[in-house]
């Protein structure tokens, strides 16, 4: 009897059905990539034309200069006695005056986009980098306790916590950091106010979690055998833990702990509420500071085409930044994971 | 290199050991005894408990989660599951091998097996130098590793990898090297390796070796521990039925349920 000879009446059925569903799971894998592919090509496209050297060099510049005229000396009593109000809106240019050559009215609309984000990329790097290092060693430490502890009601609690944390819409967790840290009362009696730290503390809360579920996840991957042969050569819980089982599952850490700064990098809410934003460059964790989102946020809604230009920007770079983060930690981990 | 260290003579008495899972009995209560520098074989079927009693003698039982034991395990006399006794240092002079090779694939072959040495706090290069070499010459493994030191232990063969585990067990000078299952994982050519291997080191430790090879049994041990499933009262239960010399056991058996076993009508 033949091969084809042999099939059996739902061959042809079987056939199709396998058709069909192979067509359904490529339609649907290419439905998820769309909008990747999407956020992805826009960003890239709009932004990156918003690029040039001044954008990573120069912090935030009005959309034009407008300066005041030199009128003389300000009378105290009567400051807007030799302002020509009409120089400054630019309803009809004045004769001859000084400021008569800044560009006004609806010129502000073509004005080319001018200025940078330095400001941004300095600030988005201290808050998340100072929230990483909070976050890591909490994260990693409680990640190790739940894997290798894990059945005890301290750790049901804590992972059932940081699986409600780890989901919370974000901006609850600003809300919050802005009660404890922002509103909070200093020594003198007033309000600590907008602070750097208040957003790295802020992003820590979001970082937390992710890096105790990752950590947990991948210790688990790790071979039981493994644990027993470090314990029956005597070793402690604590060496075998950190000597043999910690650097088996390295890479998988790594990636969680990515994880927690790509998604505390591009975390608007909380520091909305916690660092405010500013347009120069702050480098003092103490006093309220830019980042990159918040510069995409508040630009983007700017009338000024410029600042929308800024705004791109800014995302162009902080998805940038995040990618470029990422490759320098794999190639810092690499070394020790090409043993495997 | 280091003179190897002086034959130890470990004697181990076990006492009405009773190894729980949680609430369940896994064996009967065990007596047996484990005679100095000889190879002391444990078969039985499946499930009969052998690695379980295997794992009370260096308190590995008890890392699994709600495992427990009663009973006595008496290393020279010793009780090593008296209350102020240490497990990891119970576990330094009772090594363990295991069924599945262990090597760390983070670390080179050379460290595979100075990492129990510095666990000791030994962290002086030349000593370590000296001690790794000696090990793995014990392991019968230097010749084909000594170029290699530095390769990710996952680059060896499993029966290699195997003898690299037995190489970092000897490192920290136990007195005692109790076996699971070490062959199971490996082909014939590899196992008979092994077997050399450990007939080399009854000359210097106290041998225990789990294993469902019956053969393996008769051919390297000294004494042989036959534990069987018993189903009298519902729950099956792990059970000692014969501890005597191997020739014994594999000739003349005490228990009619020992030469069941052997001749193939059960198990």
């Amino acid at each position: 009897m033949s091969l084809k000879s042999s099939v059996s009446p739902n061959y042809a059925r079987r056939k199709a059905v396998d058709l069909i569903m192979r067509g359904l799971v490529l339609i649907a894998t290419g439905l998820a990539i769309v909008p990747l592919v999407l956020i992805i090509g826009y960003v890239m496209i709009i932004g990156g034309s918003a690029l040039n050297w001044e954008f990573f060099t120069d912090i935030y510049q009005p959309p034009m200069t407008v300066s005041m005229p030199n009128t003389g000396p300000i009378d105290p009593n009567d400051p807007f006695a030799n302002l020509d109000l009409g120089a400054l809106v630019g309803s009809e240019p004045a004769t001859g005056q000084a400021g008569a050559g800044d560009e006004k009215g609806a010129d502000i609309l073509e004005a080319p986009p001018r200025g940078g984000v330095l400001h941004g990329i300095v600030g988005t790097m201290l808050i998340t980098t100072v929230a990483l290092l909070i976050a890591m060693p909490i994260g990693i430490m409680a990640g190790i306790f739940l894997s290798e502890f894990p059945d005890n009601s301290v750790a049901t609690t804590v992972r059932f916590a940081c699986d409600v944390l780890s989901g919370a819409p974000s901006i609850i967790v600003g809300v919050t950091a802005y009660i404890l840290i922002v509103n909070a009362k200093g020594p003198d009696g007033q309000p600590l106010g907008f602070t750097g730290i208040a957003g790295s503390i802020a992003l820590t809360f979001l970082m937390v979690p992710t890096i105790t579920r990752t950590t947990e996840e991948v210790l688990k991957l790790v071979p039981e055998a493994t644990r027993e042969a470090a314990l029956a050569m005597g070793a402690t819980t604590w060496y075998s833990t950190f000597t043999v089982v910690v650097p088996t599952a390295l890479s998988g850490i790594v990636t969680g702990i990515m994880l927690a700064f790509a998604r505390g990098a591009g975390e608007t809410a909380p520091l909305i509420m916690t660092v405010l934003g500013s347009n120069v460059l702050m480098t003092n964790l103490l006093e309220p500071m830019a980042a990159l989102p918040l510069i995409t946020y508040r630009y983007t809604e700017s009338p000024f085409p410029s600042e929308n230009t800024l705004a791109w920007g800014s995302a162009f770079v902080l998805m940038m930044l995040v990618l470029l983060v990422n490759i320098l930690v794999r190639i810092a981990t690499r070394n020790r994971l090409r043993m495997r | 290199m280091t003179t190897p260290p002086a034959p130890t003579k470990s004697t181990i008495h076990i006492r009405d050991l009773k190894p729980y899972y949680g609430k369940r009995l896994a064996v009967r209560p065990v007596n047996m005894t484990i005679e100095p520098n000889k190879i002391t074989a444990i078969i039985g079927p499946s499930g009969c408990g052998k690695s379980t009693v295997l794992r009370c003698i260096n308190r590995m039982h008890e890392t699994i989660l709600g495992a427990r034991v009663e009973g006595q395990v008496l290393l020279n006399g010793e009780n090593i599951y008296a209350p102020d006794v240490d497990p990891m240092l119970v576990r330094r002079k009772i090594g363990m091998v295991f069924q599945q090779p262990i090597a760390l694939r983070t670390r080179s072959i050379f460290e595979n097996v100075a990492i129990g040495l510095r666990l000791a706090g030994i962290n002086d290069k030349r000593v370590l130098a000296e001690r790794v070499e000696a090990s793995l010459r014990a392991a019968v493994l230097w010749d084909e590793v000594k170029d290699k030191l530095n390769q990710p232990g996952t680059a060896l063969s499993g029966g290699q990898q195997q003898r690299l585990s037995i190489a970092r067990t000897i490192a920290v000078s136990p007195e005692v090297i109790l076996f699971d299952e070490p062959c199971s994982a490996l082909d014939p050519i590899a196992t008979m390796k092994i077997e050399d291997l450990l007939l080399e080191l009854r000359k210097q430790y106290t041998i225990v070796i789990v294993t469902h090879n019956m053969q393996q049994a008769a051919r390297i041990s000294d004494n042989t521990a036959v534990f069987m499933v018993d189903t009298d009262d519902g729950v099956p239960t792990g059970v000692l039925v014969e501890c005597n010399p191997t020739s014994k056991v594999f000739t003349q058996p005490d228990d009619p349920r020992t030469e069941d076993y052997i001749s193939g009508r059960v198990g």
